[in-house]
């Protein structure tokens, strides 16, 4: 019952799972949030654009929260060498994710154009930034930081913000407004709509190019990257998904396809950190010193009892949450319909 | 240097704190309103639960983005505390996103946005279950508090580090019931101020009468009750437990710096370190004993059978402690003499009692955030009480600049958030909700913003 190595991979999995969970929810409010500047044209389209995530985005942001507890329980030297070695970068995401809540959450409370106007280009910003941080994050954890035997790391801005990491930014900004045009497009209707898909047919080719890149720069960049894939020859399920989204991403486009574009953008997004996950395994924080003062599961994790108690603890909780959040999206799905005046709460 | 995490850490999460008052205190209300609409039918109070539910929107939407990243400065500021703690204490704190968070976020937006979906009873069981979540949200958040006052549950492993031994006593630590209770109280106490002071407001100015007399009843109902439970039974436990658990935070936070038997309570004084005295002081003789312990002559042990180094900031501590329990006291004669005057059926028509609810309302405020103060500082120097020193849970990679530099971001960045916060608020409240079936909501309005090019 207390086999460590179990433990230790079944909490990565879940880990996994819960990023990509907050990628795929979140990551169309981010998209929304980044693309609704140049979709959306006539104050009713911004405030389709808000209505649309207004009812779900922060339960979605709880999967973060929730994700970065489950860090902490389960992996503590990660979660203490990560968030203090990226502390100003940190900092600076946490007051991103501050200014996108109050401005989506404050800009129906006064009619006047100066303030939703502030509140709009804070919105658009905040998500642009946050799309683009979260991918450099991501980049710099498959590229590695150059973590001292003590297990800590400082991350300087010029550290951080290297070519490799710059490409997986752009790659995950561009994503994330595909991902957001798609759910567009299900959430629109009328020229907005119309909007959505063209911007949406555009962004697939910057997403494909970028996908491209980023996996010839990770070849390139590291040269075991692919073992792991080799040894378990089923990871190539991973992305393989990334494949088979761009595919369906590419017969969506047309008109009437919303749901299979918003699935198949799901799929890129899953597909990507899932390979990106495979690829880095066991190690959480791999060292660019010395390989032997990687983070990995194992010498990171907590004890397996530990392990053992939190993972039950939690799983049993986010089964329920998988089930009354899909019922939430549920209440709200179909195209957002403002609501007529004097109707009470909006956004 | 652990100063500046210590200042920004106090800052961040008293800030929070302010947001969960609200939330927890309303939630409440909201769910009595809603139900008492349902029960009765009357339209009066399906109003006053939707106008708190405007308010409470605000204060969780800041609750929200102050709480997050309260979150990540364990791993960013606090980190080999996270190192050392983290498979213990983290035991408890996911638990809230995940049994409380999602609960609270989503049913909040089917009870804002759901109606005409899920119909009526479906809005009242999502205002429960708002309730429900945000009182949850309380506890999982105080239980990771109380293994920080008392770590329990743990053996300690080969390299000297704590290691779980039993779940079941993390997540039930005797210490986190009472705690919670007291808590909870504290925030539906605030809660009743609130409903009060602004139903007082309402009536005092002469608009939204119904609401105004709804709510000053129920704030005054709710004000007796919690008052009454914030020293009966849940303060007077809580001390026992300190005194119980850390009796040095009871002897700093009492000015008790002499071990004695029969040892006075300390009504008022200055303490005064570095004699070891208390200035000036008026005391109840034998009642700090009988509180501690049940037996007026019980000895309490003092400041002076501790090493210095072992004393927490002896000023804020004793300071805080006698402003909560002050207004505690004061909190109790404004809610009794409210239940008199409701009583006597004069309530409504007493202005000058109305002029006293409505100023109250800043009061419980700072006797909860005095509370935490009494509880964290007298908690020094340790971060985890006995295993390890706050000094040394502090992250070694990143510089006090840094520190600095974030704390005058957040102070920033908050104050920015509480002015804003404190306009919209206060534009709900201004609004009312008479007014509001005359005009329609403006933001619903067709908009007359120009299309941007
Ligand atoms: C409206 C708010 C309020 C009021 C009127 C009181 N308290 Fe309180 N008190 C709190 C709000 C609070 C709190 C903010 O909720 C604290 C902080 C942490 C905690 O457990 O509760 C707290 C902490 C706290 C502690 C420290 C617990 C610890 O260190 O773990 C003690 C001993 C008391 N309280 C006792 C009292 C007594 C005897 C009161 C008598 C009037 C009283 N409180 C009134
Ligand atoms: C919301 C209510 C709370 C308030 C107002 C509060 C207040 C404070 C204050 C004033 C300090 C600084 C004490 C000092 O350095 O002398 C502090 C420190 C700290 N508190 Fe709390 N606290 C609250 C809840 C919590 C909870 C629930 C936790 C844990 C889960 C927690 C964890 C910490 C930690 C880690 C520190 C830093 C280390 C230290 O200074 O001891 N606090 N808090
Ligand atoms: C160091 C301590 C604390 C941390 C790390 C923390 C963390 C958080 C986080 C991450 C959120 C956002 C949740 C969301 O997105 O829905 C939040 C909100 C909330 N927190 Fe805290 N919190 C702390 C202290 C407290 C305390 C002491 C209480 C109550 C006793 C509390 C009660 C709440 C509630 C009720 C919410 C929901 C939002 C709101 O109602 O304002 N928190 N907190």
């Amino acid at each position: 019952m207390h086999n460590p190595v179990f433990w230790a991979q079944a909490w990565f999995v879940l880990l996994s799972a819960m990023l990509a969970a907050y990628a795929v929810l979140d990551g169309y409010d981010l998209g929304v949030g980044a693309l609704h500047p140049w979709v959306a044209k006539t104050a009713e389209e911004r405030r389709v654009c808000v209505n649309s995530i207004g009812p779900v985005w922060n339960g979605n942001e709880v999967w973060l929260i929730a994700a970065g507890g489950m860090m902490l329980v389960a992996f503590p030297r990660v979660y203490a060498s990560g968030f203090s070695g990226f502390y100003l970068a940190l900092m600076a995401v946490l007051w991103l994710l501050l200014m996108r809540g109050i401005a989506i959450e404050f800009r129906s409370h006064f009619a006047n154009h100066l303030w939703r106007g502030f509140w709009d280009v804070t919105f658009g910003l905040a998500s642009i930034f946050l799309a683009l941080f979260l991918g450099v994050a991501l980049g710099n954890v498959v590229h590695g930081l150059p973590i001292a035997p003590n297990g800590y790391f400082q991350g300087s801005f010029t550290l951080l913000l290297n070519p490799y990491s710059l490409l997986t930014g752009l790659l995950s900004l561009t994503l994330l407004l595909w991902h957001g045009a798609n759910y567009l497009r299900r959430k629109a209707v009328g020229t907005l709509e119309e909007r959505a898909q063209r911007w949406a047919a555009g962004l697939w080719w910057a997403a494909l190019a970028l996908v491209a890149a980023m996996t010839a720069a990770t070849l390139a960049l590291r040269a075991g990257i692919g073992a792991n894939f080799l040894r378990q020859p089923w990871a190539f399920i991973l992305p393989a998904v990334t494949v088979a989204g761009l595919a369906i991403g590419f017969w969506a486009r047309r008109r009437g396809r919303e749901v299979a574009a918003f699935r198949a953008s799901t799929m890129v997004i899953v597909g990507l950190l899932g390979s990106a996950a495979a690829s880095v395994y066991p190690a959480l924080l791999p060292s660019t010193l010395d390989r032997r003062d990687s983070l990995t599961i194992f010498n990171a994790a907590s004890t397996p009892h530990e392990l053992f108690t939190s993972f039950l603890a939690n799983i049993a909780g986010m089964i329920a949450v998988a089930f009354y959040s899909y019922h939430v999206h549920r209440t709200f799905a179909g195209k957002v319909q403002l609501p007529p005046p004097g109707a009470g709460h909006e956004y | 240097m652990v100063f500046a995490d210590r200042i920004q850490f106090a800052f961040t999460v008293m800030f929070h704190y302010l947001f969960p008052i609200i939330t927890m205190g309303l939630g409440f209300f909201i769910a009595v309103f809603s139900t008492l609409h349902v029960v009765t039918g009357e339209e009066g109070y399906h109003q006053a639960a939707e106008f708190w539910a405007r308010i409470f929107a605000i204060s969780f939407a800041a609750g929200v983005v102050t709480g997050i990243p309260l979150e990540f400065e364990f791993g960013a500021n606090w980190s080999q505390f996270s190192a050392f703690g983290g498979g213990l204490f983290g035991q408890v704190l996911p638990l809230e996103g995940v049994y409380a968070f999602f609960l609270e976020s989503g049913f909040l937006g089917l009870f804002l946005f759901g109606r005409g979906r899920i119909g009526r009873i479906g809005q009242w069981l999502a205002g429960l279950g708002v309730a429900a979540g945000s009182l949850l949200s309380g506890y999982f958040i105080t239980a990771a508090d109380a293994w920080m006052q008392h770590p329990v549950g743990y053996r300690l492993g080969p390299n000297g580090q704590p290691v779980l031994a039993s779940f079941w006593q993390v997540v039930f630590n005797p210490y986190a019931g009472w705690m919670y209770a007291h808590v909870i109280s504290g925030a539906l106490l605030a809660g009743s101020f609130i409903v009060g002071s602004i139903g007082a407001f309402y009536l005092l100015a002469g608009r939204c009468q119904h609401l105004g007399r709804d709510c000053v009843r129920a704030g005054v109902i709710g004000a007796v009750v919690f008052s009454l439970l914030q020293i009966f039974p849940t303060g007077d436990i809580a001390g026992r437990d300190v005194a119980r658990y850390q009796p040095i935070k009871l002897a700093t936070m009492e000015g008790q710096f002499k071990t004695e038997p029969e040892a006075p309570l300390a009504i008022l004084g200055m303490p005064d370190a570095r004699q070891g005295r208390l200035l000036d002081p008026v005391r109840a003789p034998g009642l700090l004993s009988f509180l501690a312990y049940g037996s007026f002559s019980a000895p309490v042990r003092g400041l002076d059978s501790y090493p210095r180094d072992l004393w927490p900031p002896v000023n804020l501590t004793y300071y805080a402690y006698h402003i909560m329990v002050g207004l505690g006291t004061v909190f109790i004669a404004i809610a009794l003499l409210g239940g008199l005057l409701l009583y006597l059926g004069r309530l409504e028509r007493s202005r000058w009692y109305l002029w006293i609810l409505m100023l109250a309302l800043p009061f419980p405020f700072i006797a909860n955030e005095a509370g935490w103060v009494v509880t964290e500082m007298g908690r020094q120097p340790w971060l985890v009480y006995g295993l390890l020193r706050t000094a040394a849970g502090i992250s070694p990679n990143v510089s006090t600049g840094e520190v600095i530099f974030t704390t005058l971001g957040f102070a920033g960045l908050y104050l920015l958030l509480g002015l804003l916060f404190l306009l919209l608020a206060g534009k709900v409240i201004h609004r009312g909700i008479a007014e509001e079936e005359a005009a329609p909501h403006p933001a619903a309005m067709p908009s007359p913003e120009p299309p941007r090019a």
